[in-house]
């Protein structure tokens, strides 16, 4: 029972590996290029919840100072992942930018074809 | 005191070898005429080994610098320090961003569309902020971002290569590298969520009240995953070789002599500062990981590369296993180890450097990168080819160049520790280090050169890949500041940081 | 002068003589020139440090700090001396000859080449004078890579081929064993400086690591070409003769034997390594090397090719007399690297003269040459003769001491491998002599042109060491004090 209670109270922790591992498989086994890209959001989304579902303290409320606030959650990983959600934004587009010029170099985005294009002008 | 109103440049050093690049990039963006945009560079970039040398020295006399951003004191705020071990790495970097930047405009007009040539050098400007980021850095997100700074603008840098195989390039690069990163971010944020904080120094004095163990080691763990990707630590190499092959030649220069140089002097800030010995080396296994992975790197890339028809790409595989070389002087874990790992840092990237950019004159020579096609480039452009001799001779560590003194601090450390096998390994791939760069100068010197019209390259580029070839030799024989300032951030790294 | 200063003389005039023959590339008899001032300047200053040294100086200079304790450092003690007595004078000898051989066959890139040696000659100086093994290492493999360009001056398959041959086993064996070897000394002596007596004497190595440590040398030392290491020396007959004769008859093997003495001598010292018993397999490893390469020799009908292996051999007689570990082998060890190196550059220049006058490859060719070309043959002779062992000829001098090492210590192995050898010898050499003179012209040779002697510069070359070579029979002195002087401060210890 106990343990049952334990692994449920940690719930933010199996969403953020849930989200994780998704978006690196998706990233791994997906041959679409736009489609990996997404899976690299997805893989940078759960290092956000990661950061700030710890930060959030039960019945604590933002940094407010007045007497009647005395609990807070820490605003800290807000403004990390502030930035880190700038970084991802950031990454994804020039990500997409690729992806868009590779596909008029190339003709296709799907990662297979053009990785044996690539290898034929190696070869040529 | 300062005066209201007056401005104290040397207090502000370590900021500015930051903000210096960024708003040069920031202008180069606004100009966007190639040839100011270049002139904007120039400043920045030989702006920047005069800050490093100032910054060395006064670490050398006087000892670390603490330099708090906007002047909120650490561990509240964002702290810039800096010790013997980043100042070395720091000049070097600024040094061959400098020289690059010399080396560039004509090399890049044969290479890149004249319409992107100020974003070209924003992008550079922003890579080398980003590098000097990273290395100024005392607090881990910080880090992160600086990190990110400078891979986007490689992505970037990488992708404006002439070959469409560039952008490929790029693209896989991206995926890794941002995989890298994010592994680097999940082990702060394990850091952050035990110790509470995200100053290096403070979580190093905070690790040992933590009481749960596993958080440590496991962030531990994505932290050296994700430097590994960006060090190009074999078998995450993957996105190196072609990102080499296929970027603008002096971008590769560039990107070859600092990018995975910094992402290592990051690991040993870690592992040596902040999880310090005892949790880095000896509660994991990392030492024996570091060592087998740095001896497959060594022997399997040098021999990738034995094979390999296109010559960027060769050095990118050379370049492997140099890194491998690196690491295994971390993995002994003994001081001369690790000064030997250091100076390699330092030597290797002047070698490479120097042969990527004496490639860079082939090319814009002749426009070639096959190997098969080199033939008799020796008689035609003896002085670039003496260079790349000159620099190979230094990868296959003959004494009287720069890598001797390297190869000599890791066999050293390798027969103090006892592990003959690792001595022997050392000697065996610069043996096959001989067989690839032979393999160019019999090309080069023994077959006759083709009738293909030969251009010779600009006196800027000759002039500082001869410049950067003889750095190779002189750093061989007087060995004070790569030998002996590699035994400083040695010394420095293995005290760990004051707890 | 000081001696710190003559060192660094004699270390500056071969580099400064390298640039001086790259800039007057232009103009053939002024680079000429250029070379022979060079190498007299260089010979002068050698010369003026001997007096020195025969007092019983040790001129010594520091040059700058590689590593924290280990420094590079030039001192010069007998061995060394008699060592770049015999590079510099018979740098003179080999430019003279140079001189006539590549303009005689009408070579090309004679610019290259003339730096190249200059700079070998650098490497070979600097080996001499080196003070501790990180700078004997440093020129050991300076005068590897100058070498190169040499070996492959030809540019051809054939000359690719054997540089390959020629760059992997120096270049394999002094990086996968004789650094490692160095460096080892470094971590149990704590410094790699050429001690009198010994620098690992006071350590406490067991014999089976100083076995594997002796070993390691032995066979990283690649360019003594102690068998299984030696195929270098065959494969770097296709350079031109100058630099067969100089390089692979004097400074390059010779570099090598004198990096083994030094080792032995210095390194682990006579004693030391005697009474450990830990370098006893070098007798059998040497004395195969011996009987082995002669035997080879025999067999081949190429000249340079037999030269080639004989010097193997010779070779091995000095590490064999090493080996021995008495006081009186090692004279022998050390007047024998005088005494082979101008009798191998006798025979060589009369090869490469054979080749200018004749283009005559082939010993079964070379019937009846004696009378076309006196000179050359009898010179060709007097190094025959030096090879065996026959007095008046220097060799007899070198041959007779290893000889009584060998019996004073009763080392049967050693004399029956002498013995065998100067058999052998006379089997290889004697024939040549033979047919050049005795024999009539073969009738298949085609009428071959009439020719008569090589070029002057090259016949007053070979002249020159020829009469050397009894000269040194006469007048020992230098080389037998010299070798006398080393062994004394090992025996007085």
């Amino acid at each position: 029972m106990n343990l049952l209670n334990e692994i449920l109270a940690h719930y933010n922790y199996w969403i953020t590996i849930f989200l994780m591992v998704a978006g690196v498989f998706t990233v791994v086994s997906k041959s679409n290029m736009i489609k990996r890209l997404v899976g690299l959001s997805i893989f940078q989304t759960s290092v956000y919840l990661l950061y700030l579902s710890p930060g959030k303290i039960l019945g604590g409320t933002p940094p407010i100072l007045d007497k009647a606030y005395t609990v807070y959650s820490n605003p800290l990983p807000h403004v990390l992942i502030l930035t880190a959600i700038v970084v991802g934004v950031a990454t994804l587009a020039l990500g997409l930018a690729l992806v868009v010029r590779i596909n008029e170099a190339f003709g296709s985005i799907e990662e297979d074809e053009v990785v044996q294009a690539v290898y034929r002008d190696d070869h040529a | 005191m300062t005066v209201p109103g007056e401005i104290n440049w040397h207090e502000h050093l370590p900021v500015l070898q930051v903000v210096v690049p960024l708003s040069g990039a920031l202008l180069a963006a606004i100009v966007r005429e190639g040839r100011l945009a270049w002139l904007v560079a120039m400043i920045a970039c030989w702006a920047m080994p005069i800050i490093s040398i100032a910054l060395l020295t006064q670490v050398i006399a006087s000892g670390p610098i603490s330099y708090a951003m906007g002047g909120w004191p650490p561990p509240v705020g964002i702290e810039y320090r800096i010790d013997q071990a980043n100042a070395y790495v720091m000049v070097f970097v600024s040094i061959m961003a400098a020289l690059v930047m010399t080396y560039m405009p004509r090399s890049t007009a044969d290479e890149i569309r004249p319409e992107k040539h100020g974003w070209y050098y924003a992008c550079f400007l922003l890579c080398l902020a980003g590098l000097e980021g990273m290395l100024a850095s005392g607090d881990a997100f910080n880090i992160f971002v600086f990190m990110e700074i400078s891979s986007l603008s490689m992505y970037v840098l990488i992708a404006l290569g002439s070959d469409r195989r560039a952008l490929v390039a790029a693209y896989q690069y991206l995926m890794i590298g941002t995989l890298g990163a994010t592994f680097y971010v999940i082990g702060v944020g394990l850091l952050f969520t035990m110790t509470g904080t995200l100053n290096l120094i403070d979580i190093a004095s905070r690790l040992n009240q933590v009481e749960h163990a596993r958080p440590i080691l496991a962030a531990m763990a994505f932290i050296v995953v994700g430097l590994g990707l960006k060090i190009a630590l074999f078998p995450m190499h993957l996105w190196l070789p072609n990102a080499y092959a296929f970027a603008p030649s002096a971008a590769t220069a560039f990107i070859a002599s600092t990018a995975t140089k910094v992402a290592v002097y990051l690991l040993l800030r870690y592992l040596f500062s902040v999880f310090g010995v005892e949790i880095g080396f000896e509660a994991t296994p990392a030492s024996g990981l570091f060592l087998t992975l740095a001896v497959m790197a060594m022997i399997i890339a040098s021999t990738i590369a034995i094979f390999e028809r296109n010559v960027k790409r060769m050095l990118a595989y050379s370049s492997v296993a140099q890194i491998g070389y690196i690491m295994l002087g971390i993995g002994l874990v003994n001081q001369a180890g690790l000064t030997g790992g250091i100076a390699h840092l330092f030597n290797h990237a002047i070698i490479k450097g120097t042969l990527f950019l004496a490639i860079g004159c082939v090319v814009y020579a002749t426009g070639i990168t096959r190997v098969a096609s080199m033939a008799g480039i020796g008689r035609t452009m003896p002085l670039t080819m003496g260079a790349f001799v000159t620099a190979g001779l230094g990868l296959i560590g003959v004494p009287g160049t720069a890598g001797f003194i390297s190869k000599w601090y890791l066999v050293q450390a390798a027969i103090e520790a006892g592990m003959w096998w690792i001595a022997a390994v050392i000697v065996i791939s610069s043996v096959l280090a001989v067989i690839y760069i032979g393999r160019i100068v019999e090309i080069a010197w023994f077959r006759e050169p083709s009738d293909r019209q030969v251009r010779n390259p600009p006196p800027e580029m000759l002039a500082v890949t001869i410049a950067l070839a003889a750095a190779t030799i002189y750093f061989g024989i007087f060995t004070d500041f790569s030998g002996g300032g590699a035994a400083e951030a040695a010394r420095v790294l293995f005290g760990g940081y004051p707890r | 002068m000081t001696g710190a200063e003559l060192i660094t003389l004699a270390l500056l005039i071969p580099l400064a003589g390298a640039v001086g023959i790259a800039v007057t590339g232009r103009f053939p008899n002024l680079r000429e020139t250029v070379t022979l001032v060079t190498a007299v300047a260089l010979c002068a200053t050698v010369l003026s440090i001997l007096p020195l040294v025969q007092a019983g100086e040790r001129p010594a200079l520091d040059v700058v700090s590689l590593f924290p304790g280990v420094d590079m450092i030039f001192r010069i003690e007998p061995l060394g001396m008699l060592f770049g007595i015999i590079a510099s004078s018979l740098w003179i000898v080999n430019s003279i000859y140079s001189i006539g051989y590549m303009r005689g066959n009408k070579e090309q890139r004679q610019t290259v080449f003339y730096v190249c040696f200059s700079i070998a000659i650098f490497g070979a100086v600097g080996v001499a004078f080196a003070g501790n093994l990180l700078t004997l290492f440093l020129f050991y493999e300076i005068l590897t890579i100058s070498t190169y360009p040499l070996v492959t001056h030809k540019a051809n398959a054939e000359a690719k081929a054997s540089g390959r041959v020629y760059l992997l086993i120096l270049m394999g064996t002094s990086m996968m064993l004789l650094l490692p070897a160095i460096i080892w000394v470094l971590v149990e002596a704590g410094t790699t400086n050429f001690t009198p007596g010994g620098l690992l004497v006071n350590t406490t190595l067991s014999t089976g690591m100083i076995g594997l440590m002796l070993a390691l040398f032995i066979f990283g030392i690649g360019k003594a070409a102690v068998m299984p290491v030696h195929s270098w020396l065959p494969a770097a007959m296709v350079a031109p003769t100058p630099v067969s004769a100089l390089l692979h008859a004097v400074a390059v093997v010779k570099a090598g034997v004198f990096t083994v003495v030094k080792v032995v001598v210095y390194i682990f010292g006579v004693d030391f390594l005697a009474t450990s018993g830990a370098g006893d397999w070098l007798t059998y490893v040497a004395g195969f090397t011996v009987i082995a390469a002669s035997v080879i020799a025999l067999m081949q009908d190429n000249l340079k090719r037999r030269l080639a292996y004989s010097t193997i051999s010779q070779l091995s007689y000095i590490v064999l007399a090493t080996a021995i570990l008495t006081p009186i082998s090692m004279i022998g060890a050390m007047l024998h690297i005088a005494m082979h190196a101008v009798s191998k550059i006798t025979l060589f220049f009369a090869a490469g003269s054979i080749y200018t006058a004749a283009h005559k490859t082939e010993i079964s060719q070379l019937d009846g040459i004696g009378r076309l070309m006196p000179w050359t043959m009898g010179a060709f002779a007097v190094g025959s003769l030096s090879m065996i062992g026959v007095p008046p000829t220097a060799g007899f001098i070198s041959k007779w001491f290893m000889l009584s090492g060998g019996m004073e210590s009763e080392n049967w192995v050693a004399v029956g491998v002498i013995f065998l050898s100067t058999v052998l010898n006379a089997c290889y050499f004697l024939p040549i002599v033979y047919r050049a003179f005795w024999r009539a012209p073969s009738e298949q040779d085609n009428h071959p042109p009439a020719h008569g002697e090589g070029p002057a510069p090259v016949v007053l070359a070979l002249t020159i060491t020829a009469l050397g070579v009894l000269a040194l029979f006469f007048f020992p002195d230098v080389p037998l004090g010299l070798a006398e002087a080393m062994m004394a401060e090992e025996i007085a210890r």
